[in-house]
């Protein structure tokens, strides 16, 4: 067995775990959302607004959306990765997937928390 | 050394893509990929859409008329079958990683549970919002 550090270098083990523990996140959050709709069944628009103008599931909201850019961001880098050799092209595909994903997170609180 | 040269070279090799194909799992391997891929592409139409359904009751009423066409409803279905499939195939990939079903048998047989699942749950959430 090959002694390595677990520090100063990726060896892919901590995005496999975050893979799978931000799949969790929105899998509790797609439960806990079909609850939620089935519970209120909003056809307006208040009571639509009413379900994200609660701050806990505005927080939630936040959480799951997170958890999704951030599996995202694994996926689609590992996408770039398989098939992508130019390190060149590589690298500006891997940079605008992750200016992406900053992006929609910044968007997302905009949606959630509007003044 | 020089044996197992000479036995790997005499092993039976079959590249020829019109005869071989992909097994089951295999292909749901691919569609996981595939599907993700598209799911990351709307993300922003999805943000979009969820911004302006809670913008204003103006712009939740032009969301939810978009729904009256037909092509938004069969594009929306499309993107249910989507999700459904990337999320149950992903946890067929957490169950194998606890060891769950890595039989082959086992293997084919959730890949077959799985596209079956995902159909099924589209047509049921299709006919509950469509």
């Amino acid at each position: 067995m090959i002694k390595r550090k677990i520090f100063g270098a990726s060896y892919g083990f901590g995005d496999w775990l975050m893979q799978r523990g931000t799949a969790l996140i929105m899998a509790l959050y797609a439960t806990l959302i079909l609850v939620v709709l089935a519970i209120v069944q909003p056809s307006t628009y208040l009571e639509w607004r009413s379900i994200f103008d609660n701050r806990i599931m505005a927080f939630l909201t936040f959480i799951y959306l997170v958890a999704l850019f951030f599996h995202a961001w694994i996926g689609v880098r590992d996408i770039w990765m398989d098939y992508v050799k130019n390190a060149g092209v590589r690298l500006l595909l891997l940079m605008a997937t992750l200016a992406a994903t900053i992006g929609y997170t910044g968007w997302a609180v905009q949606i959630l928390w509007r003044v | 050394m020089s044996d197992m040269t000479v036995r790997r070279k005499k092993r039976p090799k079959n590249l020829d893509l019109t005869t071989i194909k992909l097994p089951l799992p295999g292909v749901l391997s691919i569609i996981h990929r595939i599907t993700g891929a598209w799911l990351f592409l709307l993300l922003p139409v999805f943000l979009w859409l969820f911004e302006k359904s809670l913008a204003s009751p103006e712009s939740f009423a032009y969301v939810k008329g978009l729904g009256d066409h037909f092509i938004v409803r069969l594009i929306l279905l499309g993107f249910i079958w989507f999700y459904i499939q990337h999320f149950l195939a992903g946890l067929r990939y957490m169950l194998i990683d606890l060891h769950k079903g890595v039989e082959l048998e086992a293997a084919r047989f959730s890949t077959k549970v799985v596209f079956a699942a995902s159909t099924v749950m589209m047509v049921v959430i299709g006919a509950f919002i469509l």
